[in-house]
């Protein structure tokens, strides 16, 4: 029928441009990226099993509480987040959560040289050295001594970890997710006054001043970064900042696929949230059309039947 | 004063102070269409659709929009997205409606030109065609400004920087579209304007005039035969429908581009609620941000074909530098299908396969277009750069040169056999 091989080349060519201005254009103009397999292979493994509870005493004399915070241990952070940023440009992150946050391997890496696990090297020195210190021993075997770290850090952390724990601990000390009310400094509170209001937003500027000092750019909000990067594109930067965007600033962050995976869904729900009702509704229009469209061609077959 | 008698009823009583009866033969029962023809012809009636949606869910957006250039982001990804009730479902409608009218309008230019739809007592058909055309591309630019993302911002820098390219009044005429030495609130707030007032009400006066222009000459049929519809009129109202070339408008010709229509919101719908990247770019989900160019700066999809025009010269010749051929190129691209009706030399209408060399004509254009459109999206470097040149030369040469020579030699062999 003449009609269909008109609709056949109508369609043709629209897919023949699609293909050109989309799937073909995109793969020209990406770079093909490796997939990051989080698997932090370019890290040596720990070959000691931890203890944790020889962990518990070496955490508390190797320093980290001197600036890192572990509330659900009692150890509340020793500064608030803007005199943190003023003495390191970041609020060192709460621990409590952080053996379930990281990779195992990671972590031990981290302790040892952190600016070397978390790919930043080409950014701190000697003379300006990386402001998380590196763990240098008690005296004793400094691999046995990072296991023991290690498994204490495992130990008091919960099995179960909420998507947006786990973006908090990981991101949100750099990134602030506006639409869902969480800025750099923490959640943002009820602010009733305006004396208030200015109150929290000269914390947040001067916060985030000095984050921007610290890493030579503004991490950018990412309440809608679901839709502006693909799911892809996410995970391998993630994975490991430097292998998509050679030069960045971010950090390699150090989670697990699991968590990273996490943190994608919690992107998806406050950055696409109507994503269940676009798709329940739309398909009930369609269905609409396709009912609509069936009485339209039977209206159009009994005008026409006489006409020929 | 006219004499009104008591009226019977509610259409009556209209009839006797509007004359709604007659008014309604001459626009629908008797305005008379040929019966030969396809499912092109109903492109008129699903572009009328698409702008009426366009309309509706712009109205929608245009009750929590903000156009100000630290809340305009916010507005349209927060409060429109995620607040309002339904606000996404009016935002896909209006982005997805706004890239698939541009492949409908495509579909019924090439329509025209295929069928010869631009001649013969159809120019002003074609001219006002046109007008929508270029007013409509006025309107998805100025559109596409209003969320202030990355390419919002980028696109508006990069196309009203070519302003600046016109001699002598260039930079000053640069500065006067943005309303300030670089691209700014006043910029977003004066394409508002243009977005939801001037320009909608210029687009809705000119499909008044496209219509009109429908009248006289009447759309055109699948063979190009010139019908006398007086007489084929006469013919259909006295029962002998089957033996008349033509159809009402109401309710024959309407209940066939009703099924198009419905077949066409099935596929527009699925786009609205699945796969709408290709209308909704994601690079725009990012804020606008002066101190970061994106990596590739490139138009939406209907534009493509006239950017990589104007990107295609890419080297100068002899005095003229690239810029200024490429963008002479450019203005040439944007206006040459208004002059298709005299590029075209030949009397004959009829659809390009019974055309002879204008049936290649016309396929080789449409390649040439598409390629254009694909190179105008890919990095202009190494091989691309040349593919770009050598599609915006034919794309030139196809219409100044070529179309008025084999139009020509077609004109002579019919005027020989007449
Ligand atoms: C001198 C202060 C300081 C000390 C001591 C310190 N940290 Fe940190 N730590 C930081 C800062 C600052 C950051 C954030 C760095 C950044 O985001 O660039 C950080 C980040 C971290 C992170 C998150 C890394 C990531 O992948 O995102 C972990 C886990 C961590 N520290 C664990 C520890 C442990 C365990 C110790 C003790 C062995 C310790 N820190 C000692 C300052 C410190
Ligand atoms: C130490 C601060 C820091 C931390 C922690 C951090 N980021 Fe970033 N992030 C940055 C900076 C800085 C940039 C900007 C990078 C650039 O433009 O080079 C960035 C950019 C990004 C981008 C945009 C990438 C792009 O393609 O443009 C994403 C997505 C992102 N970060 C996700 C994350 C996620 C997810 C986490 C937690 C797992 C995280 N970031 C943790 C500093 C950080
Ligand atoms: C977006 C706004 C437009 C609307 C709403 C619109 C609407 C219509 C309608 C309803 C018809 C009659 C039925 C048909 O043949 O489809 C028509 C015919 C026509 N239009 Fe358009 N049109 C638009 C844009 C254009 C453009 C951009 C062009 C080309 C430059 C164009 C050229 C024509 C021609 C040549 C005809 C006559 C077709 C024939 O005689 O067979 N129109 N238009």
């Amino acid at each position: 029928m003449r009609e269909l091989k008109i609709l056949a080349v109508v369609v043709f060519f629209t897919l023949l441009t699609y293909i050109g201005v989309e799937p073909f254009a995109h793969s020209q103009m990406h770079e093909h990226i490796e997939p990051v397999d989080y698997k932090y292979s370019d890290l040596k493994p720990l070959n000691k099993k931890g203890d944790p509870k020889k962990g518990a005493e070496t955490f508390m004399n190797a320093g980290c509480v001197g600036c890192h915070g572990v509330k659900s241990q009692g150890m509340a952070a020793p500064m608030d987040p803007v005199s943190a940023s003023a003495s390191f440009g970041v609020m060192p992150p709460d621990l409590s959560n952080a053996g379930a946050i990281y990779d195992e391997k990671f972590l031990a890496n981290l302790i040892k040289n952190p600016a070397h696990a978390l790919m930043v090297e080409h950014k701190f020195n000697d003379k300006r050295p990386f402001p998380m210190t590196a763990f240098m021993g008690l005296g004793g075997d400094l691999d046995q001594e990072v296991a023991d770290i290690v498994a204490y850090l495992k130990s008091i952390a919960p099995k179960k970890l909420d998507d947006k724990q786990v973006f908090i601990d990981a991101c949100g000390r750099c990134h602030n997710v506006k639409y869902d009310k969480w800025t750099v400094i923490g959640e943002k509170p009820k602010l009733e006054t305006d004396k208030q209001k200015a109150e929290f937003n000269l914390k947040l500027a001067t916060y985030e001043e000095n984050l921007k000092k610290y890493l030579g750019t503004t991490p950018p909000d990412l309440s809608i970064i679901i839709r502006a990067k693909s799911e892809e594109h996410l995970m391998n930067f993630m994975g490991e900042p430097q292998r998509v965007l050679h030069g960045t600033a971010m950090p390699r962050v150090g989670v697990t696929k699991e968590n990273a995976e996490k943190i994608i869904s919690y992107f998806e729900k406050v950055g696409d949230r109507k994503k269940d009702e676009r798709e329940s509704v739309t398909l009930k229009i369609i269905l609409y059309f396709v009912i609509f469209t069936i009485f339209a061609y039977l209206w159009k077959a009994s005008k026409w039947r006489d006409l020929h | 004063m006219a004499h009104f008698s008591k009226a019977n009823s509610i259409s009556e009583w209209l009839d006797q102070r509007l004359a709604i009866k007659t008014l309604w033969k001459v626009l629908a029962a008797e305005y008379w269409v040929p019966k030969n023809i396809n499912f092109l012809w109903a492109m008129g009636v699903v572009l009328m659709t698409m702008f009426t949606i366009l309309l509706v869910s712009g109205i929608f957006l245009l009750m929590y929009y903000k156009p100000d250039v630290n809340l305009a982001f916010d507005s349209v990804n927060y409060t429109i997205m995620q607040e309002v009730h339904f606000g996404w479902l009016w935002r896909h409608m209006h982005g997805v409606a706004a890239s698939v009218v541009f492949l409908v309008i495509y579909i019924h230019m090439f329509t025209g030109i295929y069928y010869g739809s631009y001649k013969q007592g159809r120019e002003m058909i074609w001219i006002s065609g046109m007008l929508l055309f270029v007013t409509f591309s006025a309107e998805a630019f100025s559109g596409y400004m209003l969320p202030w993302g990355q390419m919002s911002y980028w696109a508006a820098q990069v196309i009203t920087n070519l302003f600046g390219g016109i001699p002598v009044i260039g930079p000053d005429l640069v500065i006067w579209i943005r309303g300030n030495f670089y691209v700014a609130d006043s910029t977003l707030t004066r394409f508002f304007m243009l977005h939801v007032l001037l320009l909608p009400l210029i687009i809705m006066a000119i499909i008044g005039l496209h219509f009109y222009s429908l009248r006289i000459p009447h759309v055109n049929n699948q063979e190009g035969e010139d019908i006398d519809f007086d007489y084929e009129a006469e013919k259909y109202k006295n029962g002998q429908k089957r033996e008349s070339k033509v159809i009402p408008f109401w309710p024959v010709f309407i209940s066939k581009d009703l099924f198009v229509v419905g077949v066409f919101m099935i596929f527009y719908f699925y786009l609205v609620g699945f796969h709408y990247e290709f209308a909704m770019d994601p690079i725009n989900f990012e804020p606008a941000n002066p101190m970061k160019t994106p990596p590739h700066i490139y138009p939406e999809w209907y534009f493509l074909w006239s950017y990589e025009v104007l990107r295609g010269f890419f080297f100068d010749v002899g005095p003229f530098s690239a810029m200024d051929i490429g963008l002479a190129a450019f203005g040439i691209a944007n206006v040459i299908f208004f002059l298709l009706p005299w590029l075209d030399r030949s009397p004959v209408v009829a659809p390009a396969h019974k055309r002879g060399a204008f049936k290649y004509w016309f396929w080789i254009l449409l390649i040439d277009m598409i390629i254009l459109t694909v190179y105008g999206k890919l990095p202009p470097t190494g091989i691309n750069a040349w593919i770009g040149f050598f599609a915006s030369i034919t794309f030139l040469i196809l219409l100044l040169v070529v179309l008025p020579i084999i139009t020509k030699k077609e004109a002579k062999s019919v005027g020989g056999a007449a």
